[in-house]
């Protein structure tokens, strides 16, 4: 898809500085003038130092994935050269640092910025990355106005770095003017008026802490774990400013138990962990499903088991998320698939919390998490909140907190009410939360918990929580969940445009499962594929056990996402092992489609 | 319009009950002759003494014998999950500061499971009062040594007697800087009620260890009775360095008040007052969507 779009990606040194920044302050300069993108980025291992990538696919339409194959790499040291070469693709462009590297001969034009010798000039041995940022604006033709912009808006913070800095792009902006003819370089131009539209460029942390606050989230604990720490901080920053708390807690389980306290309090509350967090958190997780208490817990999921790969994307949480409470704790899990998503998807997920007293987990992961890029403007009034059922004092009826009704969902009272006192009870318990074993109330409060969850089923279709596309008629069908969307997405257009149908669906709500949803999705199916990044795949086993249906597990178990190509040879692959008949009719429906667009 | 969830606005009215008009009616599940059963006579004294509304109190536990308190009283509960009890009641407080949160609990909960929690609440001086009612032993999984039980301990768990030396709970919070500290015995119920009402009404985080004993599993009532004994008058609850003089006494234990240090900010005073100082008039999600805005 190099026609349409360019990716490009800058590696280099951490310890050298503004390897990240560079990637960065391009990919705005791209969003700013029009363009969409698509960025995502490695972090060091190391705390200090350490060699860092940040790759950036931009177009003028919408992309969906990090991209397969490099166009471009900047590189700004030897190392990066060796790294990403063969990345390349054939064709494709290498510029690097002519200080600080050689590249091997192969099939792509290079361009040599002496950046050392380049900074050296204007006296500025860290401002590479900006002389870097001049000359791509350059040599990709992008307007140096809404460069200048751009670099004000970053890094205009210190005004004496400012100057500086605006004499490195036009240091790298001229170096490109003066040695390099540009020939059949990439033009990137957005199309007439994008500019104008409302885009947002953030990533999906940034996209799901907006969310909460839009959600009415006034209350979040958090202890610090990559990559779920920047949630904590954005929140620290502004829920005092409206009128919410952030408390940094002691531990994971502190956080947990303090959001149930807020909650308990009144207030909409929150955490947000990875996977060694959410381990620690199980035990509340049942607790908040006994005592019936909404509280809303993100899982980034970073590749594991125990410490695992802090910094690399897995969806290896499912399981725990599903099953790792003790004994059957009624409680759903819900799964954002985009940047875009993780600010919508938070909204309901408060509601669903609210609306049925229950705790959710919502399964980020690393990718979409630390990933920036341009999404539509959100619309905060987009979906209505729903407020959690509370007792009204002047009812006159006798409070029961854990009073047994056909939805199971019981008024609550709140700390302060007369009359509404209660113990939130963690023990078996009656109608009033008095702790109690006997048989009745036990049958009866486990039915009425697991009651809740399964009306909170019927959200899927009353709220859409899934994406459907493809062909609805096709005999493969994809289902997947979380991030791995875009590069479905992307898989599936390429194996529609070779002549392969395919349906995709990816619901959103993973626990429960809708099975209004996916029932009929499989049956239509003659082989379903499920790609997801975890070793066993989780999804394809659970998918196999609720619904008694084989499926193919497509698994990325590397701590990287898909790769469009993956997803595309599993389709061409599944397509050509159906039987004949099957084939055939998969043909001919396509041949179909293509007389009816005629 | 962006709906917001704002909270009804709680005022509350200093009530005259009697202390049996804060009973909920459920009936305690202690043994006969358990301590705790004196630490709940004397909690319902105080809080009656401090004519504090039921809906008003909010009183938080972990897991244990002691911490089936919250049941019986007829207050705003949470019994929580083993250990966590600190902080639920912090969440509690921070969302909620209009509330007088109480946190009961025994032993086991707060200086084994719950000790990590222990001295965040300390170092943050969290409004709460946090009463634990210490009897050296783990009653409710029928007897096993607990972080207080003495070295030489013979139990089920430790057949042979324990290995490790307890804990000194006040000398501990003492040094991690808890702004209330005291200590009260349930068999000396008067001096029990003056102290639990002192401890809610200290600003900020109050430390009140109770010895109560267990008569089925370790009955230290004998020991106890005769070597507690009053702080003496010379000691000044204002000079941390003597009350950790008298919490390390190894031949007598002291009860009473054992340190008060009055004034100190507390977390959800401090918090509110940065929250009052960033707020911005009519800031809203708006505004920060727009941040992103390219």
């Amino acid at each position: 898809m190099h026609d349409q779009s360019l990716t490009l990606r800058v590696g280099g040194d951490s310890a050298a500085g503004g390897i990240v920044t560079t990637g960065e302050v391009f990919a705005r300069i791209a969003a700013y003038a029009g363009l969409e993108v698509y960025t995502t980025r490695t972090i060091p291992a190391e705390i200090k130092g350490g060699h860092v990538m940040f790759q950036a696919r931009i177009a003028p339409t919408e992309v969906w994935s990090q991209g397969d194959e490099l166009d471009m790499l900047v590189a700004f040291d030897q190392e990066s050269i060796d790294r990403y070469y063969a990345l390349i693709r054939p064709g494709g462009i290498l510029v690097y640092n002519s200080n600080d590297g050689q590249p091997p001969a192969a099939d792509y034009v290079t361009f040599a910025l002496p950046l050392n010798d380049l900074a050296k000039t204007i006296n500025f041995q860290r401002g590479r990355n900006i002389i870097t940022i001049g000359a791509l604006v350059k040599l990709f033709g992008l307007p140096p106005d809404v460069a200048i912009t751009v670099i004000e808006k970053q890094l205009g913070r210190r005004k004496d770095l400012l100057e500086q800095n605006l004499l490195a792009f036009k240091t790298g902006y001229d170096y490109v003017e003066q040695h390099i003819t540009p020939t059949a370089l990439y033009r990137l131009t957005p199309r007439p008026g994008a500019e104008k539209e409302e885009r947002l460029v953030l990533s999906g942390n940034q996209a799901l802490a907006i969310g909460a606050i839009a959600a009415g989230c006034r209350f979040f604990a958090g202890y610090p774990i990559t990559p779920a720490s920047d949630i904590m901080e954005f929140l620290a920053a502004e829920l005092p400013r409206v009128g919410g708390t952030m408390v940094q807690a002691e531990d994971e389980m502190a956080a947990l138990a303090m959001a149930l306290g807020a909650s308990y309090g009144g207030v909409r509350a929150m955490t947000a962990t990875s996977g060694p967090g959410l381990a620690l958190m199980l035990e509340l997780i049942g607790h908040a499903a006994m005592t019936e208490l909404p509280v809303v817990v993100v899982d980034v999921q970073r590749a594991g088991p125990s410490t695992g790969m802090p910094t690399k994307v897995s969806q290896g949480d499912l399981r725990m998320s599903v099953f790792g409470t003790n004994d059957d704790a009624p409680h759903i899990v819900l799964a954002p698939v985009s940047v875009e998503d993780n600010f919508y998807l938070i909204i309901h997920a408060f509601n669903i919390a609210e609306k049925y007293q229950v705790p959710v987990i919502f399964l980020s992961d690393q990718d979409m998490s630390v990933r920036v890029q341009t999404v539509p403007a959100f619309d905060p009034t987009r979906i209505p909140l729903e407020p959690r059922l509370l007792w009204d004092p002047n009812s006159g009826d006798k409070f029961q907190r854990y009073k047994d009704t056909p939805t199971g969902i019981s008024p609550m009272s709140l700390p302060g009410m007369p009359g509404g006192q209660y113990v939130a009870e963690g023990l078996e318990h009656n109608a009033e939360g008095e702790p109690n074993y006997d048989l009745y109330w036990r049958t009866t409060n486990m039915e009425k918990r697991a009651r809740k969850v399964s009306q909170a089923v019927h959200e899927v279709e009353r709220l859409t929580l899934y994406e459907r596309f493809g062909n609805a008629e096709a005999a493969i069908g994809i289902i997947g969940w979380g991030s791995t969307i875009g590069p479905v997405r992307e898989a599936v257009q390429l194996a529609e445009a070779e002549g392969i149908p395919v349906a995709v669906l990816y619901p959103k709500m993973l626990y429960p499962l809708s099975r209004a949803l996916l029932e009929d999705f499989i049956a239509k199916r003659q082989a379903i594929i499920v790609p997801e990044l975890n070793y066993v795949g989780q999804f394809a086993r659970m998918i196999q056990a609720e619904f008694g249906r084989e499926v193919i597990a497509l698994r990325q178990f590397g701590g990287i996402p898909f790769k469009t190509r993956d997803v595309y040879e599993e389709i061409k692959r599944v397509h050509a092992s159906l039987k004949p008949t099957q084939k055939t009719l998969a043909r001919k429906q396509t041949s179909t489609q293509r007389r009816a667009r005629r | 319009m962006v709906m917001t969830l704002d909270l009804p606005t709680f005022t509350y009215t200093s009530v005259n009950l009697t202390p049996n008009e804060y009973k909920s009616g459920v009936p305690p599940v202690w043994c006969p002759g358990c301590g705790d059963y004196g630490v709940l006579a004397s909690f319902l004294k105080a809080i009656a003494e401090l004519r504090i509304p039921r809906e008003q109190l909010t009183i938080v536990s972990g897991i244990g014998c002691s911490s089936r308190f919250p049941a019986f009283v007829e207050a705003y509960g949470f019994h929580g999950t083993h250990g966590r009890a600190l902080p639920i009641a912090t969440g509690i407080k921070m969302a909620r500061p209009d509330l007088i949160v109480v946190t009961v609990g025994g032993d086991g909960d707060a200086f084994s499971i719950g000790m990590g929690h222990l001295p965040h609440a300390i170092r943050r001086n969290i409004d709460i009062t946090y009463i634990v009612m210490d009897n050296e032993i783990y009653g409710l999984t029928k007897g096993q040594p607990s972080p207080t039980s003495p070295i030489g301990l013979e139990k089920k768990a430790s057949p042979y007697g324990t290995a490790e030396r307890p804990i000194n709970p006040l000398q501990l919070v003492l040094a991690a800087g808890a702004t209330w500290v005291g200590r009260g015995f349930s068999s000396k119920p008067k001096e029990l009620t003056d102290l639990i009402k002192a401890a809610i009404q200290h600003k900020g985080f109050s430390f009140l260890q109770v010895i109560s004993p267990c008569v089925t599993f370790y009955d230290t009532y004998e020991h106890f009775k005769s070597i507690t004994k009053p702080l003496p008058p010379e000691h000044d609850p204002r000079d941390r360095l003597s009350a950790l003089r008298y919490a390390m006494d190894e031949q007598n234990v002291y009860l009473g008040l054992f340190y008060e240090e009055t004034g100190a900010e507390t977390f959800d005073a401090r918090y509110a007052a940065m929250r009052a100082r960033v707020a911005k008039p009519d800031y809203g999600v708006r505004d920060i969507i727009n941040k992103y805005m390219r």
